[in-house]
């Protein structure tokens, strides 16, 4: 095999979610009233970076071959806190995003503690610090307030140059400053390889735990960057129960969607998100061609379902029936 | 491990203990003690807390938790999890009251209709899960957001208007036998057919054999294919009976019905000694957690503790319980 066969291979998933999603994103600009403006591709972005963020977040535990329930309530957590903190002087302003970034550090590696030195099975551990998180959340917001540095945030979820989309270049420089040389360093192949093989990794002298404890760590600080948008663009806080629920599942649907492999060891943060663009696109696919607003839960739960009955089609090219039990 | 021969202070702990003790399962045990140290915490803030009514009231409330639980552990032994649980016990709740609209026909079916739906959504769960294999966690996410969107399309987005039956009301709120609600009466007969199913039949054996290894159930001329989809079905007819339950005992039904119990039935059955990953576990142990989470929830109710402290002591309890003895081996 040349060695641009092997990366088609490792990306293979990546390039579907990109692929799926200039596919959906062109039905719906193509459909879209307004057509391809500026304004359209911003009002879409911001709302797809908030999952995005979220997605990113998830996708890093999962290539661990673990799982995150608690995205949800730590990016609801650090929307309340950056309702109280993220205002005032440009300088009290900053101190404010680094308290509610550290936040969600700390939430991450609270859950990366319980997992890897607590022993405990990722499910559980994740929904129980995830009602802690949301106990927290809701003694900083018992009802929905608060304010936010507005020009902090018509900036961020603004547009550069009148034309690109500021939420996008936030994600994007998140992720080269984060993501990338996370990826590239010792700790973060060793992540893909306890994902993969952990006693192989293990056995070649990987710092498994400590990849481990950095990606649940990591994953904090994405969900945090989430909440943070989050407050930007609705200006409050607000501890919605039903909306850190939502934005948990819809992460673990958009890493589907991205290609990672919910076994661990195979994909990456870009593939999820380009999962959760996908994702938003489709469930404001509805609103273009002018049905009732009533129907999209439906639609988008079967799109879903569609999705993820797609990767049976592997099931075809097993060979020995002992494989459909790994 | 649990079975693995304990060593030094423990064993010769152990060796004291008396023989029923020494058998049990240590986490079903602890578990049954903190329901014990509950109470008693429960009886120094009011004497009520020991009163033969309180305590039937408690477990009435269980009584839901422990029908979706019994489908929840099924699952779980398996080595998979069902996130579809609140959707299904709202449709179960939905469809239950509004095939109770339709004349005496449908009153009389009612109860049956609900379960029916419930074991539908299974059955696609099951069939996901067994035939196209893919990991549960996505197929029951799927199927939740798929029954969400159906009941909104049949609501409108409403509260809706249909109020349960008379039998459902009945099963939730009577009293067949005097001074044992009905609804702890559900319970038992579902729990009793539970351990039955899983103690003294094929199927339960095959349960327990898939969780641990089903390539090895498999070979020994098992269809866990089928095993699994029938499980998934079993799971769905649970949480949509306890969605006609909640329904009858709260004579109508509500949207979001179901999102308080999904996680309270994952952390019944893991602090009940059930292992996540499936395979070992006794419904025993389920009925302990069942208990152990609606004393808790009670008290910290009773206390008038915010929902804020609530949330926060409910999820600090069940890390520390876990981490007590629900740990893997290193």
């Amino acid at each position: 095999m040349k060695d641009w066969r092997y990366w088609l291979a490792e990306q293979r998933g990546t390039l579907m979610a990109v692929a799926i999603f200039a596919v959906m994103f062109l039905i719906y600009v193509s459909n879209h009233p307004a057509g391809l403006t500026a304004n359209v591709v911003q009002t879409a972005s911001n709302k797809a970076t908030l999952l995005a963020f979220v997605a990113v977040a998830q996708a890093l535990v999962v290539i661990t071959a673990g799982i995150d329930l608690s995205v949800g309530m730590v990016l609801v957590l650090t929307n309340c806190l950056a309702s109280w903190l993220v205002v005032g002087t440009p300088l009290q302003t900053g101190l404010g995003v680094l308290a509610v970034l550290a936040t969600g550090l700390a939430c991450g590696a609270l859950n990366g503690l319980i997992v890897i030195y607590g022993r405990l099975q990722p499910i559980v551990t994740t929904i129980a610090t995830g009602a802690i998180f949301y106990g927290l959340a809701l003694m900083l917001r018992p009802f929905p307030g608060g304010s936010v540095n507005e020009d902090l945030a018509d900036a961020l979820t603004g547009r550069i140059l009148g034309l690109v989309p500021a939420s996008l270049v936030a994600l994007a420089l998140a992720t080269l400053l984060i993501w990338v040389p996370y990826r590239r360093s010792v700790v973060g192949r060793a992540a893909y390889a306890a994902g993969s093989a952990e006693v192989a990794a293990y056995m070649s002298g990987m710092p498994i735990r400590r990849a481990k404890f950095l990606a649940y760590t990591l994953a904090g600080l994405f969900a945090a960057l989430g909440g943070l948008f989050l407050t930007f663009y609705s200006y409050t806080g607000e501890a919605a129960y039903a909306s850190g629920n939502a934005y948990t599942l819809y992460s673990i649907a958009a890493v589907v969607l991205g290609g990672i492999s919910l076994m661990g060891g195979r994909g990456s943060a870009i593939g999820a998100i380009f999962g959760a663009l996908a994702f938003r696109t489709i469930g404001d696919l509805l609103f273009v061609f002018d049905l009732d607003p009533l129907w999209q839960p439906l639609f988008q739960g079967v799109v879903l379902l569609l999705a993820v009955s797609l990767g049976a089609f592997g099931l075809l090219r097993v060979r020995n029936r002992l494989d459909w039990f790994e | 491990m649990s079975d693995a021969a304990p060593t030094g202070f423990r064993a010769r702990l152990h060796g004291r203990l008396p023989g029923p003790l020494r058998r049990a399962d240590p986490a079903v045990v602890i578990a049954f003690g903190c329901i014990l140290l509950l109470l008693l915490l429960g009886s120094l803030y009011s004497r009520n807390f020991l009163s033969f009514d309180y305590l039937m009231q408690q477990l009435k409330v269980a009584s839901f938790l422990g029908v979706i639980a019994t489908g929840t552990m099924l699952v779980i032994l398996l080595g998979q999890i069902d996130l579809s649980v609140p959707w299904v016990v709202s449709t179960g709740a939905m469809m239950a009251s509004a095939a109770a609209a339709y004349g005496l026909l449908g009153e009389i079916l009612s109860v049956p209709f609900g379960v029916l739906c419930g074991i539908l959504i299974g059955l696609v769960n099951g069939f996901g899960v067994a035939y196209l294999r893919i990991p549960s966690m996505i197929v029951t996410l799927a199927t939740n957001a798929v029954a969400q969107g159906l009941m909104v399309v049949y609501t409108g987005g409403f509260s809706p208007q249909d109020s349960a039956s008379p039998a459902m009301r009945w099963l939730a709120t009577g009293f067949l036998i005097p001074g044992l609600p009905n609804a702890v009466l559900v319970w038992i007969v579902v729990g009793a057919a539970a351990v039955f199913v899983l103690t003294r039949t094929t199927f339960g054996r095959a349960v327990y054999g898939i969780g641990n290894r089903e390539r090895a159930v498999y070979l020994s001329g098992v269809d866990t294919r089928r095993i699994v989809l029938v499980a998934f079905a079993v799971a769905g007819a649970c949480n949509a009976f306890a969605g006609v339950l909640l329904a009858g005992y709260a004579s109508k039904a509500a949207q979001s019905m179901g999102d308080a119990y999904l996680l309270p039935a994952i952390a019944a059955v893991v602090l009940g000694g059930t292992h996540v990953l499936g395979g070992r576990g006794s419904y025993l142990g389920t009925v302990a957690g069942v208990i152990l989470i609606t004393l808790l929830q009670s008290i910290l109710s009773v206390m008038q503790i915010d929902e804020a402290g609530r949330q926060l002591i409910y999820g600090t309890v069940i890390v520390v319980m876990l981490l007590l003895y629900g740990r893997q081996p290193a």
